[in-house]
């Protein structure tokens, strides 16, 4: 339920603080993380404040906002509409400061549980599977980016719009069930694509050594293996620089 | 003697790198800056898209155990991934040692880039620490100003790694194509058993710890294998 009855965000301040959060990472850095982005997002609705941007309340406000903060950064739109809404209706800046302190954990976790281990994986591994199933480039590519990012700017929108409507008690729409249970049905679902992805692209990118192919899922299987053992003590990406560096110096020296 | 032909190459190139770099986190972060992506577009700007996709599929592959997760560091694939592509591309009838030279390439950029992405969040975290009494005063001008000199940086970054990358990269990838002697079959079965395995690493990470993931695995690989031995 909305806070108090909600008051009307313009159009052009809603547009320009969504425009703003595609770049809230912007200014990132290890000291203050995302808050610098967080201020650079609600500055537009700060100018909404009595006064305008010239009052004492705005820069107030806009140094209250602009200090450390972390969150994932695309649920940073719900504390971004929250935070505008509180500073607007004129919450104690104490409240404001325990707020904001309160929000960093979840928005952080579930956005990275949802997103980068859950929706990215997912989509990767869709177009992956198109692409070995022979689709075009144009195909490939435009799936994923259409897939992804309808996702994507759905959950930024979803964001700002919810924290604006609930303003300082927006933890309980935090208990939405795609943010509860959407990481565990996506990961399913990812696991799935993950296991027909990766044959479908092993197919396409092996080419002329097709001949070969059993012998190279054997070695997937292998390798895949080790590198799981190996987890903690060397990245997969790393392993393989330096076995394609020392497998070139070979092909090449020889 | 200087290549202009190679030094006009590298401008859209660098624009490239340099949108694509900067998509990776600060604007829009819209995975246009994932290799898949990334390298395709690279080969489409060589003239040979199918090439830059080819890559892009396998560096996706190795990608997918680097997700960038909270303040962690990861390697900065946008700018790599075209750096990739794009040697990649120049060689559509793709010589024995193309592939496994450009990936070596993605991935050594990959690498710089990720350490140029720490050194450009510190030197944010000193343009901030010198605006510090601004911010503290709740001066507008100075939050909007760090946030557009950050991404004008990243841009930069993006851009230059791209040039410096490919400059130096694409002659030496260029060299090593001649003097390759490893079969044909047998490079391309390197690279796809190297980027398959990361990418089955990574998906147990990600998934392992999600009830019944491992079932859906399991099913999913069996209809992909399927599939595969079908075509």
């Amino acid at each position: 339920m909305p806070a108090t009855e909600r008051p009307a965000l313009p159009f052009r301040t809603r547009l320009g603080i969504f425009v703003r959060l595609l770049a809230i990472q912007g200014a990132w850095n290890y000291e203050t993380l995302l808050g610098n982005g967080i201020g650079f997002c609600i500055e537009p609705a700060l100018r909404l404040l009595p006064g305008g941007r010239h009052s004492p309340e705005f820069h107030a406000a806009l140094a209250r906002e602009s200090r450390y903060f972390n969150a994932h950064p695309y649920l940073a739109s719900v504390a971004v509409g929250a935070l505008a809404r509180a500073e607007l209706d004129g919450e104690p800046p104490e409240r404001i400061e325990r707020f904001r302190t309160a929000l960093c954990g979840p928005l952080g976790s579930v956005g990275d549980r949802l997103i980068w281990a859950g929706w990215l994986p997912f989509c990767s591994l869709l177009s992956l599977a198109l692409f070995g199933l022979g689709a075009r480039a144009l195909a490939v590519v435009g799936f994923f980016l259409l897939a992804y990012n309808a996702g994507h700017f759905a959950l930024r929108v979803w964001g700002l719009n919810t924290g604006w409507s609930h303003g300082l008690r927006v933890a309980s729409a935090l208990g939405n069930p795609v943010l509860r249970r959407g990481p565990q049905q996506i990961g399913r679902l990812a696991a799935l694509a993950t296991g027909i992805a990766i044959p479908l692209a092993l197919g396409r990118i092996i080419g002329p050594g097709r001949s070969l192919l059993g012998l190279v899922l054997v070695a997937v299987a292998l390798g895949a293996t080790v590198i799981v053992r190996l987890q903690g003590r060397i990245e997969g990406w790393r392993l393989s620089l330096v076995l394609l560096a020392a497998f070139s110096l070979f092909a090449v020296l020889r | 003697m200087i290549d202009w032909a190679h030094f006009v190459e590298l401008i859209p190139l660098g624009l490239l790198g340099g949108v694509l770099g900067l998509d990776v986190v600060s604007f829009p972060q819209a995975m246009i800056s994932r290799p898949l992506v990334a390298s395709t577009m690279a080969g489409a700007l060589i003239g040979e898209a199918p090439s830059g996709l080819l890559l892009g599929a396998a560096l996706e592959l190795i990608a997918l155990e680097t997700l960038p997760f909270g303040a962690s560091r990861y390697p900065e694939w946008g700018s790599a991934s075209v750096v990739g592509g794009a040697i990649f591309a120049t060689y559509p009838s793709h010589p024995a040692g193309s592939m496994p030279l450009a990936a070596l390439a993605a991935l050594a950029t990959t690498w710089v880039g990720g350490w140029t992405m720490v050194k450009l969040r510190q030197r944010n975290a000193v343009w901030a620490g010198r605006k510090r009494e601004a911010l503290e005063a709740g001066a507008r001008g100075s939050v909007v100003s760090l946030q557009l000199r950050g991404m004008t940086a990243d841009f930069i970054r993006g851009a230059g790694l791209t040039v410096i990358a490919y400059a130096l990269l694409a002659p030496l990838a260029a060299k090593c194509v001649k003097l390759w002697s490893a079969d044909a079959r047998i490079s391309r079965c390197v690279i796809v058993a190297l980027a398959a395995s990361v990418a089955g690493g990574a998906a147990w990470k990600l998934f392992h710890s999600t009830a019944g993931a491992r079932w859906f695995f399991v099913g999913g690989l069996g209809v992909g294998l399927f599939m595969l031995f079908l075509r």
